[in-house]
C-alpha cells in the first residue's frame, strides 16, 4: 500500500480499507528493502513514526473531523532542512552535530494540524549547495532507477524517496531547481511554488530571495492537495504575501482548450540531449491534442541567469551561514578566543562546497566588488524577471525542459564546480523571477531507462493553472504509474562513488 | 584569457573561515575560473535599471509592537556546546 499515491491512500484510509499504522508499517518494510542502496534518509525513527501513526488512528476512530484533517494518517518525510520539533536538524552538514530542533517549520505545523505523520529527515546537498545530493556530508543518494547514477540535488533524497515509495509524499527545498530538477531525474512530480506563497519560517536559509519549500510527490493531484495546506501568509516570515487561500484540486480536472504555452527559444538549443528534446516534443504534440496551444517565445536574458544567480545566491547564503560559528548550537571547535574558534569550527565544519560559496558570495559582496558583481547581478536579475512578465503578456504558461540531460553518473562532474552549476540552466531563472514552476515526467531514456522531466512555469501566483495543465498531461500520459525496478535491480556499472 | 585572482586568504578571514593551504590554493583556481565566467554580465547595459532585491513585491511588513510567547530557556540552551549559569559559554573575549 505504500506504493498508492496519496490521494488513493487518503482515500483508502477515510473508507476503512487501511489503518494508518498499517500503511507506515508499509513504508517502513520498503524502507528495509531499499535504503541500504538508496540512502535517501540521513535519520528516521522507526518507534515514533508508528507511534504517530497509531495515534492518528486513534484520532480518527475518536471522531477526528477529517475534512479539517485531509492528512490525517499519512506519513511524509522531510528534507533535512526543515525544522521539526525534537527532531534531529543538520542540513546536510557536520557544522550541526548533534543538533535537535527547539520548534516545528510554519509548514509543519500546518501539515501536522491537517494530521500529517511527519517522519525522517532525508538527504540533501549539505546546506542546499549543489545539484546531486554528492555534497551532503553523510554520502549522495542514489537513483532509484540506476544505483550508479544521482537522484539530482539539493532534495535528492525527497525525489528518491517518493519515487521509491518509501513515503506517500516528502518536502523539499527550491532555491535554482533544487525541487524540480532531482523531481525530474528520478521521475516524480516537484512543485516551486512562486515565491513568497510559503512560508521559509523554520527553513533553514541558504538564499532568502530565493528559497522556497514544496511538495514531491507521486501525482499532480497530491501536490495541488499539499500546496493547499503548506501555502499562506504567515506573520512570522515578512516575505509571505497574503494571497487566498485556494483549493488547489478544485479546478484540476477542467480541460485546458485554448490554454497558450510559450515555447523559449533560448531552451531548446545545442546541448540538449537529442532523447530529453523527443520526449519534451513528444510531450508537446501530446498537449496539442488536447487542446493546447503552443507559441514561440524569447526569454532573451536567459544565457546570463546562471552568472546571476551564482553572485546573488552566493551572497545571501555568506550571510545566512554567519550564524554557524559553534556558539549556540552545533559543534565546537576550541580556540584560545572567540575568532579562532569561528575560523576552525567553521573551516572543520563546512564541506567544500559551501566553503566555496562562502568564499564567493563574501568577495562578491566585498567592498570594492560589491558594485561590479552584487548590484550588477541584481540589476541583470531585474531583465531576466522582466523577460518573464513580457512573456507572460502573450502566453498563460511556459513549457521547457527540466534538465539537459537525464540522470549523469555519481562522481561524473565532481571535478569542475563551474560544469555542475551550468547544469541549472532551466531551473534557475525561475527562482530569480520569483514565478512558479512544476516539474512532470514526461519519458524515459532508452539505455540506461532513466526518467526525463518537463518543466512547466507559471505566473506569479499561477499555480492553479500550472497544475491543472499539469494533471491534464498527466492523466493522459502512462509516465505516472512507472516504478523504478524493484529490489532485485543492480547498477551495470562498478561502484564509481568518490567520497 | 586570464584567470580573475582572488585573495583567498583576505576572502576568507572576512568570513571567518580557516582553510588548509591547500583548500586554499584549489578553491583560488576554481573561483578564479567562476568569476571569469561572471564577467559576461558586464556584456550588459544596465545603467537605466532597478536592481531587484526582492521577488515579490511586500515592503513595510510590520506588526504590532506587542509581547507575544518567546522559546523557553531550556529550549535555548538545550543544543548549547557549553554553557553557565543560563548563558551560552565562550572563549574570553578581553583580557
Amino acid at each position: 500500500m505504500n506504493r498508492l499515491t496519496l490521494t488513493d491512500a487518503a482515500a483508502s484510509l477515510n473508507d476503512g480499507k487501511i489503518s494508518s499504522r498499517e500503511l507506515m508499517e508499509s513504508c517502513l518494510r520498503q524502507i528495509s528493502r531499499v535504503e541500504d542502496r538508496l540512502h535517501a534518509f540521513i535519520s528516521y525513527n522507526a518507534d515514533r513514526a508508528l507511534a504517530d501513526a497509531t495515534a492518528a488512528d486513534n484520532d480518527r476512530a475518536n471522531g477526528a473531523d477529517i475534512r479539517s484533517k485531509p492528512f490525517l494518517g499519512i506519513p511524509i518525510a522531510i528534507k533535512d532542512v526543515i525544522a521539526v520539533k525534537d527532531h534531529p536538524l543538520t542540513c546536510g552538514s557536520r557544522i550541526l552535530g548533534n543538533f535537535i530542533s527547539p520548534y516545528d517549520a510554519t509548514v509543519i505545523e500546518k501539515l501536522r494540524a491537517a494530521g500529517a505523520v511527519i517522519f525522517g529527515r532525508l538527504n540533501m546537498d549539505e546546506f542546499a549547495m549543489g545539484s546531486s545530493t554528492e555534497n551532503s556530508a553523510f554520502g549522495p543518494t542514489r537513483n532509484p532507477w540506476d544505483l550508479g547514477r544521482i537522484a539530482g540535488g539539493s532534495s535528492g533524497g525527497s525525489a528518491a524517496a517518493v519515487t521509491a515509495d518509501e513515503c506517500m509524499a516528502a518536502l523539499g527545498s527550491d532555491t535554482g531547481g533544487s525541487i524540480r530538477q532531482p523531481a525530474a531525474l528520478c521521475g516524480c512530480v516537484g512543485l516551486k511554488p512562486t515565491y513568497g506563497r510559503v512560508s521559509r519560517y523554520g527553513l533553514v536559509a541558504f538564499a532568502s530571495s530565493l528559497d522556497q519549500i514544496g511538495p514531491l510527490t507521486k501525482s499532480v493531484r497530491d501536490a495541488a492537495r499539499l500546496l493547499g495546506v503548506l501555502s499562506g501568509v504567515d506573520p512570522r516570515d515578512s516575505t509571505s504575501v497574503p494571497e487566498p487561500q485556494l483549493d488547489f484540486e478544485l479546478a484540476l480536472d477542467r480541460d485546458v482548450k485554448g490554454v497558450k504555452i510559450g515555447l523559449p527559444k533560448e531552451y531548446f538549443i545545442g546541448g540538449l540531449d537529442p532523447e530529453v528534446n523527443e520526449a519534451v516534443h513528444q510531450a508537446i504534440r501530446q498537449m496539442e491534442s488536447l487542446g493546447v496551444e503552443f507559441v514561440e517565445v524569447s526569454l532573451p536574458h536567459t544565457e546570463y541567469a546562471i552568472a546571476t544567480y551564482y553572485i546573488i545566491a552566493t551572497a545571501e547564503a555568506s550571510a545566512n551561514l554567519a550564524r554557524f560559528d559553534g556558539v549556540r548550537y552545533g559543534r565546537r571547535v576550541e580556540g584560545s578566543d572567540p575568532y579562532e574558534m569561528y575560523c576552525r569550527t567553521r573551516g572543520e565544519g563546512f564541506g567544500a562546497e559551501v566553503k566555496r560559496r562562502i568564499i564567493l558570495g563574501t568577495y562578491v559582496l566585498s567592498s570594492g566588488y560589491y558594485d561590479a558583481y552584487y548590484l550588477r547581478a541584481q540589476k541583470v536579475r531585474t531583465l531576466i524577471r522582466q523577460d518573464f512578465l513580457k512573456a507572460f503578456e502573450k502566453v498563460d504558461l511556459l513549457l521547457t525542459p527540466t534538465t539537459p540531460t537525464p540522470a549523469f553518473c555519481l562522481g561524473e562532474k565532481m571535478e569542475n564546480p563551474l560544469e555542475m552549476y551550468l547544469y541549472d540552466i532551466f531551473t534557475l531563472s525561475c527562482n530569480l523571477a520569483g514565478i512558479c514552476g512544476l516539474s512532470l515526467p514526461c519519458g524515459f531514456s532508452s539505455n540506461p531507462k532513466l526518467p526525463i522531466g518537463l518543466q512547466l512555469l507559471g505566473k506569479p501566483f499561477g499555480e492553479e493553472l500550472l497544475l491543472r495543465v499539469g494533471h491534464s498531461y498527466e492523466q493522459s500520459t502512462p509516465w505516472h504509474r512507472e516504478k523504478p525496478p524493484g529490489e532485485s535491480q543492480r547498477s551495470e556499472e562498478p561502484d564509481r562513488i568518490l567520497y | 584569457m586570464s584567470i580573475v585572482e582572488i585573495d583567498v586568504k583576505y576572502v576568507a578571514n572576512l568570513a571567518r573561515l580557516e582553510l588548509k593551504p591547500d583548500e586554499e590554493a584549489r578553491i583560488g583556481t576554481q573561483l578564479g575560473q567562476v568569476l571569469e565566467y561572471m564577467d559576461q554580465l558586464k556584456r550588459l547595459d544596465v545603467s537605466q535599471v532597478e536592481p531587484t532585491a526582492h521577488a515579490a513585491p511586500r515592503v513595510n511588513v510590520m506588526r504590532l509592537d506587542e509581547v507575544g510567547p518567546s522559546l523557553p530557556l531550556s529550549e535555548v540552551l538545550r543544543n548549547a556546546p557549553a554553557q553557565a549559569n543560563d548563558l551560552f559559554l565562550v572563549p574570553k573575549i578581553v583580557e
